[in-house]
């Protein structure tokens, strides 16, 4: 954005030997993802990883704005649901319309008693607006959030606590509304985009979509860790009041990074709808949303590729360990849970430099904590 | 009118009820800006107290009284293990508390699942507490009226804890300057315990009170747990009036709305109406005055 660079990103300029490195790790991630997958997976757990690659696209945003913000936001699952039912919506409304013609109510709304579309489910009937509405509702409700509390110097706890109010008050909003599927929420999808659903074709493709859309979104993160406003954000979290002090609006920064992972979690939740075939109130409210940041903080909050990989690897353990043993998952998660964030704040990324500074090889901490020392006495 | 009462009263009951489970977090948030999401589990830790009490006694009038006890006894242990094993290392990181002590909570609703099972329990209501007494026309249950009681009896209790004893003293020294505290002979280590015993006690009190209005499942918690710290974000840090003043506020507040419009559309009220106060107050609505810059 601006011609000057601070002296620490010269250090990441273009031809520096840790952006070829970094490359080259992308590369690999998109062989493994484009070329690997697909071959050894089956139809079945490729689909299955297609929703794991939507948790990491979230998780990507709670990287930015937990790991490099140090805003613990526990309400990604409201973004996430914002653009699930955004999607939703304008695939029942485009089935019910290749079913029955333009303008023709869906079949639940039916139901429900509903003799025509509600006004403000219309709109969605435009593939182009659906987009649009995903891309920039989620961001505009984190901009309006974030503006409000952010300015008025609401603290680290504070907000943490008022984001997953949002979330609780959003998920039993939803079961209210039966324009919405109430607690059922929305299921059955036929088709996206004129797609068939149920030929494998057509989720092989959804499959590359995800996968497509997580290296653009791990891209525009790393570009955004590494610009001046990267740094301005891990001052920002480091030393809010020193950043303040130097002219900066503080707020904005927070915002900023706030709204993208509120975009984020919007375009994961699009893409979750097809992949899985149904979004309810059970998938958007407190309980998915910390299990979010269970993967990124696993991970390691502070790393661009640790939260995908951990929520990844989580999703994928929930999978496979739940199905044999329902009750001893919760234990692991939660005892895992306890384990890294009490123990390895830098989750999984960090435990190289942790082993080494203890066996003494390294001097230099290499964990850092995600809050400000101030906020310990807030 | 009778409308208006009736609405109020409610808001009054759900006021006590907010209170009871917000006054422990109260106290702990503030003195030890610990954000401690266990407590909720804490608060159906109490309430599966009062379940095996009257399981062990029989009688429910009987068992009602040992299990306010019990649950305190029982609330306040989990609490000191809590802190004695994980929360100590973690003063200086309270959004980690956070997450670690949501950690806490998973482990501990997974256990009340294989020790009870995942099917709600119910507590008999004593005889005495059976049934309803008139207030300004409107019939009010007994359950209501005493878990106001209760409550307003906590309030009171620790207030009088807080201002009139020794260790109360030691809590208040610590809540309002801990390095002078400390350099004033005040172990903040052992104040630090005691708080978090009497604060997680208070929350299996609220626990065995909740079981009079509902039945008991290991998800109890969860459901007042984010309604608690909400009152504690609009009260105030560690200030007791103002957990007392917005406890009912939010009471109130939410029958009114749920008069007005539905259960679900309420909840979302409450929450832009606390969004905005704060805008207005951004400390809550008591703060205590200290010279940090934060």
């Amino acid at each position: 954005m601006t011609t000057f660079r601070s002296a620490v990103t010269t250090a990441h300029a273009w031809g520096s030997p840790s952006r070829w490195r970094a490359l080259a790790g992308f590369a690999l991630a998109a062989a493994m993802l484009f070329g690997l997958a697909p071959a050894v997976l089956s139809e079945f757990r490729l689909n299955l990883l297609a929703k794991f690659l939507c948790y990491a696209i979230v998780a990507v945003g709670i990287g930015l704005a937990w790991g490099r913000g140090g805003m613990l936001t526990l309400g990604q699952g409201v973004f996430f649901g914002l653009g699930a039912y955004l999607m939703a919506m304008h695939l029942k409304l485009a089935d019910a319309e290749l079913r029955d013609g333009p303008g023709s109510v869906p079949v639940f709304l039916q139901i429900a008693g509903f003799t025509e579309v509600p006004g403000w489910w219309a709109p969605l009937a435009s593939p182009v607006v659906t987009l649009l509405a995903i891309l920039v509702l989620p961001a505009l409700v984190a901009v309006l959030l974030g503006l409000v509390i952010f300015k008025r110097r609401v603290k680290g706890a504070y907000f943490a606590i008022l984001s997953q109010a949002l979330a609780a008050a959003f998920a039993i909003l939803l079961v209210g509304q039966q324009s919405v599927g109430g607690s059922n929420g929305l299921s059955s999808f036929h088709s996206f985009f004129g797609f068939a659903l149920n030929d494998p074709v057509n989720m092989r493709m959804l499959f590359f979509i995800a996968a497509g859309t997580l290296l653009a979104v791990v891209l525009f993160a790393w570009q955004l860790t590494r610009s001046r406003y990267g740094e301005l954000l891990v001052a920002v979290r480091d030393q809010e009041e020193r950043v303040r002090f130097l002219g900066y609006d503080p707020a904005n920064i927070k915002v900023a990074a706030y709204a993208v992972a509120a975009a984020f979690a919007g375009i994961a939740g699009a893409l979750f709808v097809p992949v899985v075939g149904i979004v309810s109130p059970a998938d958007v409210g407190v309980l998915p949303s910390i299990a979010f940041l269970i993967g990124v903080a696993i991970g390691g909050r502070e790393t661009l590729l640790g939260p995908v990989i951990g929520a990844i690897a989580v999703a994928w353990a929930q999978t496979t360990l739940s199905e044999q043993f329902p009750s001893m998952w919760t234990y692991a998660q939660g005892l895992l849970f306890i384990a890294v964030v009490g123990f390895l704040p830098g989750g999984l990324a960090s435990i190289v430099a942790v082993l080494k500074r203890r066996s003494g090889t390294v001097t230099k901490p290499g964990v850092r904590h995600a809050t400000a020392p101030e906020e310990a006495t807030a | 009118m009778d409308v208006v009462i009736g609405q109020l009263l409610t808001g009054m009951s759900t006021g006590s009820i907010l209170l009871l489970a917000a006054l422990g977090l109260s106290l702990v948030f503030g003195q030890m800006g610990v954000i401690n999401m266990a407590h909720g589990e804490f608060i159906m830790a109490g309430s599966y107290t009062a379940f095996v009490t009257q399981q062990v006694l029989g009688t429910a009038g009987v068992s009602l009284p040992v299990a306010l006890v019990t649950g305190f006894a029982v609330g306040g242990l989990l609490g000191v293990a809590l802190e004695a094993t994980l929360i100590r290392r973690l003063y200086h990181r309270p959004l980690d508390t956070l997450l670690v002590t949501f950690g806490v909570g998973m482990v501990l609703q997974q256990l009340a699942r294989d020790v009870f099972g995942a099917p709600a329990v119910n507590v008999t209501a004593p005889q005495w507490l059976v049934g309803g007494v008139e207030l300004f026309g409107t019939v009010v249950p007994k359950t209501r009226v005493f878990i106001l009681v209760l409550a307003t009896l906590c309030v009171l209790a620790l207030t009088a804890v807080l201002r009139y004893t020794a260790m109360g003293r030691r809590i208040r020294a610590v809540v309002g300057n801990r390095d002078l505290a400390e350099t004033a002979g005040i172990s903040s280590r052992r104040t630090d315990l005691t708080t978090f015993f009497i604060g997680s006690g208070l929350a299996g009190v609220a626990g065995v009170a909740l079981t009079l209005i509902g039945s008991t499942s290991p998800t109890t918690g969860q459901s007042y747990v984010i309604d608690a710290f909400l009152v504690v974000v609009a009260g105030g840090l560690g200030q007791l009036k103002g957990a007392v003043i917005a406890a009912f506020a939010l009471g109130s507040l939410q029958s009114f709305f749920e008069y007005s419009t539905t259960a679900s559309l309420a909840k979302v009220g409450v929450f832009l109406v606390i969004v905005i106060f704060l805008q207005l107050r951004p400390q809550g609505l008591f703060s205590l005055k200290t010279r940090s810059l934060a």
